[in-house]
């Protein structure tokens, strides 16, 4: 499909792989999300979003299972190929520990695109501070991510998650530890960012408002897709 | 950002900045331990150039002489058996054969420097009623004292020798009451006699020597000692004052005399000098693996305390080598900036120590010898402690799982 950004066919993750304690945690998920699609993905704790989400970022690798990103399929892939895919491609927005706090708001920003170029340029200082302005905290570009609110330092990682102009956002419940109108303002953003360039977005969050407003919702439970 | 930084310097930087307490901690302890090396390393070589300067500057670094006396049975019977008990001969003082042609090819070795023919003798020094047996050598001033730098040692008088001028050691001039200008009756076991005049006192920094020296031309000196156109020795200084013993056994095996270098006639500052040099290097090593377990420590709670950052790092594309030279630089970074500071405690200690550290006498315990290169040196080898030690830690960073690191 030309317009599909990503395909999980028969996906497997186990862990202990060989031992009696041998765990498997991911039955056979298939999922496909095309490109500028928005998806909800919810499910209770431990039924193994957090796992499809990492297997999805590139970040863990699937026991069994193929996992196909902009066409390539993974499975063949060493690390250095996966890596850079990754960063090319994905994009992450945690729930916790937003923001590397040894660096402002702005060097957050330009972090992505500093590690796969190497030196700094006024062109990455550039891109950042459009980014910055593009989530609404061009005036805290010099601040340390310590001396933000949750929600500031939430918006300021959606502008990193934007940096490499990624194919695909993955956000882990962005705002499961804000308060209501900082997860809306967030979520209106990522929405926004989605509509304006078409960047996929695969959400993970317990809040079915807001799924709600996705594109498309799939539940997760006990390693499988419900709906 | 410094835009001429690469991401792996940047990161290493805020990381150190970002965990100051920890970092200056760090620095503090590497600093003590450089400035350690430094400071010993510093006063042992001043230590050591001043007994090498000293034991160099008073004595000849190669004296060659006649070879020893021996006494031989006679063989004479066929089939005889013969079980003798050979008694060693005394030691007559006697010319080196044909020493003219000797000096002429020690000039001609490349390695060597000042060539000075000497005779030795025990005479008897006489004024008035004083009198007190004394080694004298006969020199050639022009080359002898480019070997011993008898001028340096005059406290009296100068260094002058005419025919009729002798220099003699304090301690004597004290014994027989004598001074410059004075003169004395010199006797030799012969019976031969002359009256040379004192030109000059030295102070050989030695009591012992300084009773029983004695300085006389080198013709003045054959014809008292009754050996006209002879010498005892023909002293020598080379390149390379460590090479001294292996130049003096080939010119030994080449020549027939006995040489004896001023590493086999000083073999107990030798013996003292190399146990200075083990105890150094022994705190040398022991100061280092300090300091390399103490940047370790360090960095492997930075790792555990910022596994959170290596795996959004590695989330947004930085690979593992990149997360494993940040860690190094963070290594290389502390075992440098340390090994600046550590440098100057220890200049300044040395500096210090240099001004209260005095010999009995007032003068210096040693010469403030602060090498540019040891500076380097020092630091060089801080940075790559610095580097080694970080390996393990920056290794365990570039290893870590990202999903666990960022789960944290």
């Amino acid at each position: 499909m030309a317009s599909e950004i990503l395909r999980l066919e028969k996906v497997c993750k186990a862990y202990n792989v060989g031992l009696p304690a041998e765990t498997e945690v991911l039955h056979g998920i298939d999922l496909e999300l095309d490109h500028g699609e928005f998806l909800a993905l919810m499910g209770p704790s431990g039924s193994g979003k957090s796992t499809l989400l990492n297997i999805v970022g590139l970040l863990d690798r699937p026991t069994s299972g193929r996992l196909v990103i902009k066409g390539q399929d993974t499975a063949a892939m060493g690390d250095g190929e996966i890596t850079h895919l990754r960063g090319h491609t994905i994009g992450f927005v945690f729930q916790y520990h937003l923001l590397i706090s040894a660096f402002t708001a702005r060097e957050n920003v330009m972090m992505p695109m500093l590690v796969d170029r190497g030196f700094p340029s006024a062109e990455i200082e550039a891109r950042a501070n459009r980014l910055l302005a593009q989530v609404g905290l061009e005036k805290f570009a010099g601040n340390l991510a310590n001396n933000m609110s949750g929600g500031q330092q939430q918006r300021v990682a959606v502008a990193r998650a934007l940096a490499m102009n990624p194919d695909l956002v993955l956000a882990d419940e962005p705002t499961g530890n804000l308060d209501s109108k900082s997860a809306d303002a967030v979520f209106e953003l990522m929405r926004q960012v989605n509509r304006d360039s078409g960047t996929s977005f695969l959400l993970v969050t317990h809040n079915m408002e807001l799924a709600r407003r996705c594109d498309r919702i799939i539940e997760v439970v006990d390693g499988r897709i419900q709906a | 950002m410094n835009r001429w930084l690469p991401f792996e310097w940047i990161t290493a930087v805020r990381f150190l900045r970002e965990g100051r307490l920890q970092t200056i901690f760090i620095i503090g302890g590497i600093s003590i331990g450089v400035a350690v090396i430094v400071f010993m390393s510093a006063m042992l070589a001043g230590l050591q150039a001043n007994f090498v300067k000293r034991v160099l500057t008073s004595q000849p670094q190669i004296q060659l002489l006649a070879p020893d006396q021996v006494a031989r049975p006679l063989r004479n019977a066929k089939g005889e058996i013969e079980d003798p008990i050979v008694q060693r001969p005394s030691q007559r003082v006697i010319s080196i054969d044909q020493w003219p042609k000797i000096r002429s090819q020690m000039q001609a070795m490349p390695e060597v420097v000042t060539v000075s023919p000497t005779i030795l003798g025990s005479v008897l020094v006489v004024r008035g009623d004083a009198s007190r047996s004394v080694t004298l050598s006969g020199v050639e001033p022009d080359s002898y004292f480019r070997i011993v730098k008898v001028p340096d040692y005059i406290v009296a008088g100068e260094a002058r020798l005419t025919s009729e001028d002798i220099i003699i050691g304090i301690e004597l001039a004290k014994d027989l009451g004598a001074t410059v200008g004075d003169k004395l009756n010199v006797r030799a076991a012969s019976g031969a006699t002359r009256v040379l005049t004192i030109s000059g006192l030295v102070d050989l920094g030695n009591k012992g020597v300084n009773q029983r020296a004695s300085y006389a031309a080198l013709r003045t000196a054959q014809s008292l000692l009754g050996m006209i156109g002879g010498v005892t020795t023909i002293d020598m200084t080379v390149t390379d004052i460590y090479a001294a013993e292996d130049i003096a056994q080939r010119i030994q095996a080449a020549n027939a005399v006995e040489a004896d270098s001023w590493i086999k006639t000083n073999a107990q500052f030798f013996t003292a000098v190399k146990a200075q040099q083990t105890t150094n290097t022994l705190i040398r090593l022991f100061v280092g693996l300090s300091v390399a377990f103490g940047i370790a420590a360090v960095l492997i709670v930075s790792v555990i305390q910022r596994s959170k950052d290596i795996g959004i790092l590695r989330a947004m594309g930085t690979s593992r080598g990149q997360i494993l030279r940040v860690f190094l630089v963070q290594g290389g970074l502390l075992g440098f900036i340390g090994s600046l500071f550590g440098a100057a405690m220890g200049a300044f200690a040395l500096v210090y120590w240099h001004a209260v550290a005095r010999q009995a006498d007032g003068t210096e315990l040693f010469p403030l010898i602060l090498e540019r290169s040891l500076f380097l040196y020092t630091a060089l080898l801080a940075t790559i402690t610095g580097l080694l030690a970080a390996m393990a830690p920056a290794v365990r960073a570039a290893k870590l799982d990202p999903v666990v690191a960022i789960r944290g």
